[in-house]
């Protein structure tokens, strides 16, 4: 079997594509679920999480920075791929202080639904234990850097959507952190609002809004009704319609 | 289970369980099998665990270790499990990551203990300091970072179900999973 | 504020640019030690951006500082070949005469002392930047005359100007090296073959990128030149971060005009008038020579307006640096870098030649590539082509360090056994060889008779030599901590995965590494390999796949007889809680596992 001008191969599979879609989104519009964290449908690829890594062709690529093309055969369901996906999320993992338990958002979490989904039984890696900030000045938001992922989407919301560059990312190396648009460096000296599209962007739990927990009982949480395979690709498909 | 049992045809399984620093949740949901420990015990025996009381562990199949190490003293219980048994469990959030007691990682352990032994003028009083205490680790350590784990069943706490399929899996020798339903780390 | 009034003019002289951020912040750093929260300030309201783009580029940078590092700020080149000679030792005598810590800012504010990548003086070590002039072949006496001078207060610019001065070490010389070069001569030949023409003898030439990556000249000039858009520029990449490579740091000392008429000929070919040299930090002592030679260039019609007088040939260049980022030199990275903003590598498709400086088609070529350009443009494409090998034409300048006796410049036509650079180097007794740097390759003796070529050992021109005596597992463990150091920090596997690679060596090193480890770094090292999102975090794994291959047993002596070893030093993670029980008994202590 091979892919047409109009269709590509997703682990053998020919999957429709329109000229200048992405493979992640030509996928996930086919109903064809890859993995993804740092990506959301509003904004330009951002290809850091590494978890849409696909092998295209032979050749490593991330299926939500590359353009969709004929003649793409994409392996997106390997054993290899799937280890180096469950590798990643444990990275992300030890790299910050992801404690469920004690986590409004999860339940509801992309990270956390990702790892799931890979079967992440545990972080494995030594934990960084980093020290990292949590900003409660502000009157409705609250910001928990020990969650950040570093996907920027935070930070493309307030500049692109709000018009407001509350956020930046600013370091290099595991030293990267978010951080914030006002002299005393605190959430709460900004203009920054609830209703701003940043404040409802993030896909984990670094920035919440305040005074709203356990709204939805454990067990009918976004992730405790579907794995994010499912949840994605649904969601997709529905918006591409 | 049951069908194994009743055929005698193997020793029985040596079960050895220990919490370290965890709140004992994990216990308490393993206990949550409820009357399927009547079928455990058909095929199984615990050697060293709370439910025995039996201080040191023997020879045994499988250790469950529920919470992280946080003193010196939970390294000895951890090595002498690891050193007994031919599989080791982390089971729930405190093992496998360190869990709720490892939220004082970000904190110098001496200010902690400063701040919770010495009264506020620091003369009276002073940080326990009986050879027989063991000491504090300038953090608290998941399991896997002391000693080589070969199993980790997540959860805060996990639900029997979720330890009751684990523990199935593995005495009957599969690699064990878990699904959707039984895996969460909350 | 008399600071205030000082950046606003830096701003102003720069058009008030945002892309001119970076310069700014470095001209800015240069006249008041730091970029302070009011500084930053200053800057982000004067060039209308936010004050957190500001914030992010002075964290990005290992040369911008948002506290106070002393009027002096040491910092001791790490590469390897420094520590071969003996570099941590003079880097601890300093700290100790000088009464600091690692990064620590005295007390009175005057200095500040720590270590840097590698500063690309490996030839002439070991090597420090002083306020970013490089100090090269540091002794214990030099260092202590430092020490006396810091605290005497004298000016870097009173220091004796034999401190500062920088051998070009030409030891090898052949076509670009050797030849006494009439300025102006490549431009003329080139404007007399015609855009067309110059682009033909490019094809025939074969000329392949002299940066590492290898790719073929002639089609980048003309995939820009197709490019759609009016505006295109022509960068020259003399980042040259890699640990162990300085031959554009000769090339642009001694041979500018020929890079500088390299980058007119592309323009003149792709249809650029504007040229940018992305010059590394660590450079800083060449800017001024640079300009200087652009000036002269400029009074003899070889730059500006009409260059030798031909009509529509409109070409000049403007130099930027760089401010301590080896991900700079990725081509894409380097661009963010030239737009003043942190530098990430882009996502790739497109690539800078149709979407590249400010979105514009622009040709990123390597300081070596331009300037045998012109080697092109005066003897012809065939002739080029017929040195060298099959797939590899032309010279290769090869910048050799470490345990030789004649460190220094060899430029050799492609094809040259390395066992023929190591005889001319004044090598013998060699374990190994690192070509290209830490992202390259190494070399055991029964792989000597290779040859340099992109077909067999490419590189861009790092030629390191350790002799037997050499700890082949140290040499990994510096290059694991470099690339940690160096990470960009935007893709999860290369961000998380060096410092993980960095920490396992570190637990090996320190005597509690097992057989585990050496499993997780293989592991490792393939998925930085496999998912990364540039070339750093993709080749951050060779160092250890490499001497685990060839140096099995400089591990091996290091790991435990267990299988495993905790994370860390358990007795020693009893300290704290020993110190405030006032508690030193046998059961204050816990051993390793018996």
């Amino acid at each position: 079997m091979s892919g047409t001008d109009t269709t590509i191969l997703i682990d053998e599979v020919p999957v429709p594509f329109r000229p200048g879609q992405t493979i992640l989104d030509a996928a996930l519009e086919g109903g064809v679920y890859i993995p993804h964290l740092c990506h959301h449908p509003e904004f330009e690829p951002h290809g850091s999480c590494k978890l849409c890594s696909v092998v295209v062709n032979g050749r490593n690529a991330s299926a939500c920075a590359m353009k969709a093309a004929p003649g793409q055969e994409v392996e997106v369901d390997t054993p290899d791929l799937h280890a180096y996906r469950r590798t990643l999320v444990q990275m992300l993992f030890v790299e910050g202080n992801h404690f469920c338990p004690g986590c409004e958002k999860s339940g509801d979490c992309q990270l956390q639904a990702l790892a799931y989904d890979s079967e992440m039984m545990t972080p494995h890696f030594v934990e960084f234990y980093p020290r990292r900030p949590v900003d409660a000045s502000h009157p409705d938001v609250l910001l928990d850097f020990n969650r950040c992922i570093q996907c920027e989407l935070c930070v493309r919301a307030s500049r692109d959507v709000d018009g407001k560059s509350v956020f930046a990312l600013a370091g290099r190396g595991m030293a990267s952190h978010i951080i914030v648009n006002s002299p005393s460096g605190k959430l709460g000296d900004t203009n920054f609002s609830v209703a701003d599209k940043a404040a409802h962007v993030c896909p984990v739990g670094a920035i919440l809004i305040k005074r709203v927990g356990f709204a939805t009982p454990i067990g009918e949480r976004r992730y405790d009704l579907e794995p994010i395979s499912e949840e994605a690709t649904r969601c997709a498909v529905g918006e591409f319609k | 289970m049951s069908a194994l049992a009743e055929t005698g045809a193997l020793p029985k399984v040596r079960l050895a369980t220990t919490s370290l620093a965890g709140c004992f949740g994990c216990h308490m949901s393993l206990l949550d099998i409820d009357e399927r420990i009547l079928d455990l015990m058909k095929i199984a025996e615990f050697d060293r665990s709370p439910l025995t009381d039996i201080k040191h562990c023997g020879p045994c199949d499988i250790a469950l270790i529920e919470g992280g190490a946080c003193n010196a003293e939970n390294v000895h219980v951890l090595r002498e499990l690891r050193a007994n048994a031919k599989i080791l469990v982390a089971v729930g959030a405190c093992a496998i990551n360190g869990g709720l007691p490892a939220m004082r990682n970000r904190l110098d352990v001496g200010d902690i203990l400063n701040e919770v032994y010495r009264d506020p003028d620091g003369v009276r009083s002073h940080v326990p300091n009986d050879p027989e205490l063991p000491l504090l680790f300038d953090k608290v350590y998941p399991i896997n970072e002391v000693v080589r784990v070969d199993y980790f069943i997540p959860g805060c706490p996990p639900s029997a179900d979720a330890i009751w399929k684990y523990l199935n899996d593995l005495i009957l020798g599969r690699m064990p999973r878990l699904d959707h339903q039984l895996m969460h780390y909350d | 504020m008399a600071a205030e009034t000082d950046v606003v003019a830096l701003v102003l002289r720069r058009r008030a640019d945002p892309t001119q951020l970076l310069q700014i912040l470095r001209e800015a750093q240069e006249e008041l030690g730091w970029i302070s929260p009011e500084t930053a300030r200053a800057l982000a309201s004067t060039l209308g951006v936010p004050a957190t783009h500001v914030e992010s580029v002075v964290q990005f940078y290992s040369f911008l500082y948002d506290k106070p590092r002393g009027r002096y700020r040491i910092l001791f080149s790490d590469n390897i070949t420094d520590r071969m000679l003996g570099s941590l030792t003079l880097f601890e005598h300093m700290l100790k005469r000088l009464k600091l810590r690692q990064g620590e800012v005295s007390p009175d504010g005057a200095v500040s002392i720590d270590l840097t990548s590698c500063t690309g003086m490996c030839d002439q070590g070991p090597a420090a930047l002083v306020n970013n002039r490089a100090v090269t072949r540091l002794t214990a006496r030099r260092v202590d005359e430092m020490c006396d001078l810091v605290r005497a207060g004298v000016s870097i610019s009173d220091w004796p100007s034999n401190y500062f001065r920088v051998e070009d070490n030409i030891r090898r010389a052949d076509a670009i090296l050797g030849s006494r070069y009439a300025p102006g001569s490549a431009l003329r030949a080139a404007i007399a073959l015609g855009r067309q023409g110059m682009l033909d003898e490019m094809k025939r030439s074969n000329l392949r990128g002299r940066g590492g990556a290898g790719f073929t000249t002639s089609v980048k000039w003309e995939s820009c030149r197709n490019a759609p858009g009016a505006e295109r520029y022509i960068v020259c990449n003399a980042d040259e971060g890699e640990p162990g490579t300085f031959k554009d740091r000769v090339l642009l000392t001694s041979y500018a005009d020929r890079v500088f008429e390299g980058m007119a000929i592309a323009g003149f070919v792709a249809g650029a008038a504007r040229g940018l040299v992305y010059l590394r930090g660590e450079y800083r002592h060449l800017l001024e020579p640079l300009e200087a030679k652009l000036d002269a260039m400029r009074r003899d019609r070889l730059m500006g307006a009409g260059i030798c007088g031909a009509q529509g040939f409109d070409f000049d260049v403007d130099i930027h640096l760089g401010a301590g980022a080896y991900i700079c030199g990725e081509e894409s990275a380097l661009i963010e870098s030239l737009e003043g903003k942190p530098g990430k590598p882009r996502i790739r498709p497109p690539f800078p030649v149709t979407v590249g400086y400010l979105g514009k088609p622009t040709v990123v070529d390597n300081v070596e590539t331009l300037a045998q350009a012109t080697e092109v443009a005066l003897h012809g494409g065939r002739m080029f082509a017929g040195r060298g090998t099959k797939h590899s034409a032309g010279t290769k300048i090869l910048s050799v360090s470490g345990d030789c006796s004649r460190p220094g410049l060899y430029e050799y036509p492609f094809g040259v056994r390395v066992e023929q650079v190591l005889k001319d180097c004044g090598a013998s007794d060699v374990a190994a060889v690192q070509v290209s740097g830490p992202s390259g390759v190494c070399l055991t003796p029964d792989e000597f008779r290779r040859h340099i070529a992109f077909e067999d050992v490419p590189t861009a021109g790092a030629f390191m030599v350790f002799g037997m005596e050499r700890d082949l597992f140290e040499v990994a463990r510096n290059f694991a901590h470099f690339f940690a150091h160096e990470s960009c920090g935007f893709c999860t596997p290369c961000r998380v995965g060096t410092a993980l690679l960095r920490d396992a060596l570190d637990k090996i090193a320190e005597g509690r590494g097992s057989r585990y480890e050496i499993n997780e770094l293989m592991r490792l090292a393939e998925l930085l390999r496999r998912t990364s999102h540039c070339g750093l975090g993709q080749t951050a794994g060779n160092p250890v796949r490499d001497a685990w291959a060839k140096f099995r047993p400089a591990f091996e002596r290091r790991l435990i007889r267990g299988e495993f070893d905790p994370a860390v030093d358990l007795d020693a993670a009893l300290t704290r809680a020993r110190e405030i029980a006032g508690r030193d008994d046998a059961a204050a202590h816990i051993g390793a596992e018996a």
